[in-house]
């Protein structure tokens, strides 16, 4: 959890977009935190509103409603220095360092340009020693060998690599890795992702990885937190092992469960929470309530298909947004004594206003 | 009994500007009736060039250089490389059907899915429609779809899930002993790949086929897998039975890759990239492919290609002559690799 003010906050931040069918909302009412240094991983499946999270909290996208908030300032109200220190301050590295690299340019100019323009360096020399240093932390060694290569001359990896350095250029506070190592081999993912946690570790900066690969997730998020989300909701917000071991939400449940594990007794026995449908709803036709309730086989009539379940504190470094868990959650929280069968449930009204 | 399929020291080569690419060297395995054998190993060790080699679709620029592929069925053994054009279409879909990686670009997109099955159908001597249309129903209702609905739509119409299990349905029209499958949940969501990993499993127990199947996901083979090839740029390198080879795996690329796949749940174990890059196929270095990012690479390694050998287990080989070392550090306990290394 938080302690003091956090770096930089999304509160009850909404983005909507207009599609030929409709208007539909990506991302609905998102509050996420993030300290100095933290590491946060957003997941969940495609179209759920990772891309657009990550690029509201980049200053990318402008929310619909809510606030983008960097070290306590509403970012989308302030201007001058404030604006400029923000822009330098949150980096987005993409999925696809192809795409994202000018592929006329060398290494070496596609960091020197930015070193330049902030003015990290002055002259052409300083700029080659910056890009050098920038080169040797990302692990291409030795950076002589790289300086002069175009994009199209480098590996996957390696091009994601460069596309950190150049996140680098400016001293960001806070980098967005969009599926940053969904590209690249398996086997050479661990040390991307050790890259990142190293520049956390070294500088301090803040990461938010995006990733619908819960292996991903888990090792890069192992001494952080794991928002997913579903149908631009962030469902459960947890401490990456308590999720894991022990998830509230049961859409959670339902993803950890059903994640094909490179261990074949482990993945042969794994415990399975089957869902009620496989159809995921349009965003254009969000089901009332909780938008999960359809395919959740735990909803509850008269409850989950009529609110809207906020995300809620539930003990620990836990939230979750889902009336059931919430109230047997709170329930077991409150039970005393290891003879407490009969878990006293909190009513109804209660929990509705809890969560409400 | 005869494997239903044994691939034989096949070799395929592409053409390039830069010279010969080989994509596959001497590789071997079987897959016996009623198996299911998973082919692992990074982007470009040449999992989808065997793949389309054995269904004999390899693009222009290739050919097969070296080999043998033999498909028994009924007692009968047929060498589907001297296969003439008739033979091979009827074995492409009557003995072996290939379902593609990319479920999308596997549709001709501008007719709807009926037209599909009916082409391949009357492509295969099935001309009577009313029989096709039997036929597509009952596949669809088993891979779990509404056949009404999905004969009338187009491919662009379905999501990525549905594609896949209509392709699955496609690829059994003409019950073939043995599917073969490239990357089959690749670029799925999670819960849309466990349903087709589920819909695999209980259609192999209710078919009976055989299945063949490619993956750069470790997750896949094991969850489906009986045995287990690994290649690494173009070579077989481990073959063993599923457990063996997440247990007990005995060639270091097997243990690379293995660490470079955290699990989700369970203990993390010891987690690490393989250092370095998969070789040049134009000019792979001398020896062992796998020496130079290999920690446990000695000069011995580099003198000569090491053959697949006979290691500690029953029906496990090795193309590794240090695998008695890597016996001794990761021993036969039934323990994941991550967590023997920690
Ligand atoms: N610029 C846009 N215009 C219209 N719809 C968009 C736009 N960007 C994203 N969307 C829609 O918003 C939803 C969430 O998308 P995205 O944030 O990219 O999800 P994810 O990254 O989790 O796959 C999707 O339905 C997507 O089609
Ligand atoms: N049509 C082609 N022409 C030339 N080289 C090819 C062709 N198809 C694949 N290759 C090369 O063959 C090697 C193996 O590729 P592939 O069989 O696709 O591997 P995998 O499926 O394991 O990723 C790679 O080096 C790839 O670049
Ligand atoms: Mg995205
Ligand atoms: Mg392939």
């Amino acid at each position: 959890m938080t302690n003091g003010s956090p770096l930089i906050r999304l509160v009850h931040v909404t983005r909507e977009f207009k599609t030929p069918a409709g208007v539909i909302k990506a991302v609905d009412d998102v509050s996420l935190d993030l300290d100095r240094g933290e590491a946060i991983c957003l997941v969940g499946e495609s179209g759920c509103g990772k891309t657009t999270t990550g690029r509201l909290l980049a200053g990318l996208l402008r929310p619909t409603s809510g606030e983008l908030l960097f070290e306590g300032n509403d970012v989308w109200r302030s201007r001058g220095a404030d604006q400029v220190r923000f822009r330098r301050a949150v980096q987005l590295v993409h999925q696809d360092p192809y795409a994202s690299l000018n592929p006329v340019r060398t290494v070496e100019q596609v960091l020197a340009a930015p070193l330049r323009h902030h003015r990290k360096a002055q002259t052409a020399k300083q700029a080659r020693a910056a890009a050098r240093s920038l080169l040797q932390r990302v692990g291409l060694t030795p950076p002589d060998d790289f300086l002069h290569k175009f994009p199209h001359q480098l590996s996957g990896g390696q091009r994601q690599r460069v596309s950190i350095a150049r996140a680098l250029t400016v001293d960001p506070r806070v980098i967005v890795a969009d599926e940053a190592v969904s590209m690249v081999d398996v086997s050479i993912r661990i040390t991307l992702l050790d890259l990142l946690l190293g520049l956390r570790d070294e500088f301090g900066v803040s990461i938010v990885l995006i990733t619908h690969d819960l292996a991903v997730a888990r090792y890069f998020g192992r001494a952080g937190r794991i928002a997913v989300m579903y149908l631009g909701r962030v469902v459960e917000l947890s401490a990456t092992q308590e999720l894991i071991d022990d998830p509230a939400h049961p859409y959670a449940t339902a993803l950890i469960g059903a994640i094909p594990e490179a261990d074949p007794d482990l993945t042969r026995s794994k415990q399975r929470l089957p869902l009620k449908s496989a159809d995921v709803p349009s965003l254009l036709r969000l089901p009332p309530g909780c938008s999960f309730h359809p395919r959740c086989p735990r909803a509850e009539a008269g409850l989950c298909d009529v609110l809207v379940p906020a995300l809620t504190p539930i003990g620990g470094t836990r939230s979750v947004a889902c009336h059931v868990a919430v109230r047997e959650r709170t329930a077991l929280a409150a039970a005393t004594g290891p003879f407490r069968f009969d878990l006293p449930w909190v009513d109804i009204d209660k929990s509705e206003g809890s969560a409400g | 009994m005869d494997p239903i399929l044994s691939v034989q020291e096949l070799s395929v080569e592409y053409a390039t500007r830069r010279g010969a690419l080989r994509a596959a060297r001497d590789v071997s395995f079987d897959v016996e009736s009623g198996e299911t054998v998973a082919i692992i190993g990074e982007s470009g060790s040449g999992k989808t060039t065997l793949a389309v080699a054995l269904v004999r679709l390899l693009p222009r620029n290739a050919r097969v250089s070296a080999g043998a592929i033999r498909f028994t069925r009924d007692g009968i053994t047929r060498d589907v490389l001297r296969l003439d054009d008739e033979e091979l279409r009827e074995f492409r879909w009557r003995e072996c059907a290939l379902v593609f990686q990319s479920a999308l670009n596997a549709f001709n997109p501008v007719i709807d899915i009926w037209s599909q099955f009916l082409d391949t159908a009357r492509a295969h001597g099935m001309k009577d429609t009313k029989a096709v249309r039997d036929r597509s129903f009952e596949l669809l209702d088993l891979v779990h779809l509404d056949p009404e609905r999905v004969l009338r739509a187009y491919p662009h119409e379905l999501s990525g899930g549905m594609r896949q299990r209509v392709l699955i349905a496609l690829g059994l029209l003409l019950h073939p002993a043995l599917l073969i499958l490239d990357e089959p949940t690749t670029a799925l969501d999670i819960l849309t790949q466990r349903a087709i990993i589920d819909l695999l499993r209980e259609l192999r127990t209710k078919l009976g086929f055989s299945m063949l199947f490619i993956s750069h996901d470790l997750s896949l083979a094991a969850e489906l897998a009986d045995r287990v090839v690994t290649m690494y740029a173009g070579r077989a390198v481990e073959r063993a039975g599923v457990e063996d080879l997440f247990y007990r795996p005995r060639h270091p690329y097997s243990i690379g890759l293995l660490r470079a796949v955290p699990r989700v749940t369970g203990a993390l174990g010891s987690v690490a990239s393989i250092p370095g890059s998969p070789p040049d196929l134009i000019s792979p270095p001398p020896g062992c492919p796998y020496h130079p990012r290999c920690p446990l690479a000695i000069d011995a390694c580099l003198a000569a290609v090491p053959p697949l050998l006979p290691v500690d287990m029953p029906r496990h080989d090795a193309a590794c002559i240090r695998w008695q070392e890597v016996a001794r550090t990761i021993g036969t306990a039934e323990r994941h690799v991550a967590e023997k290394l920690a």
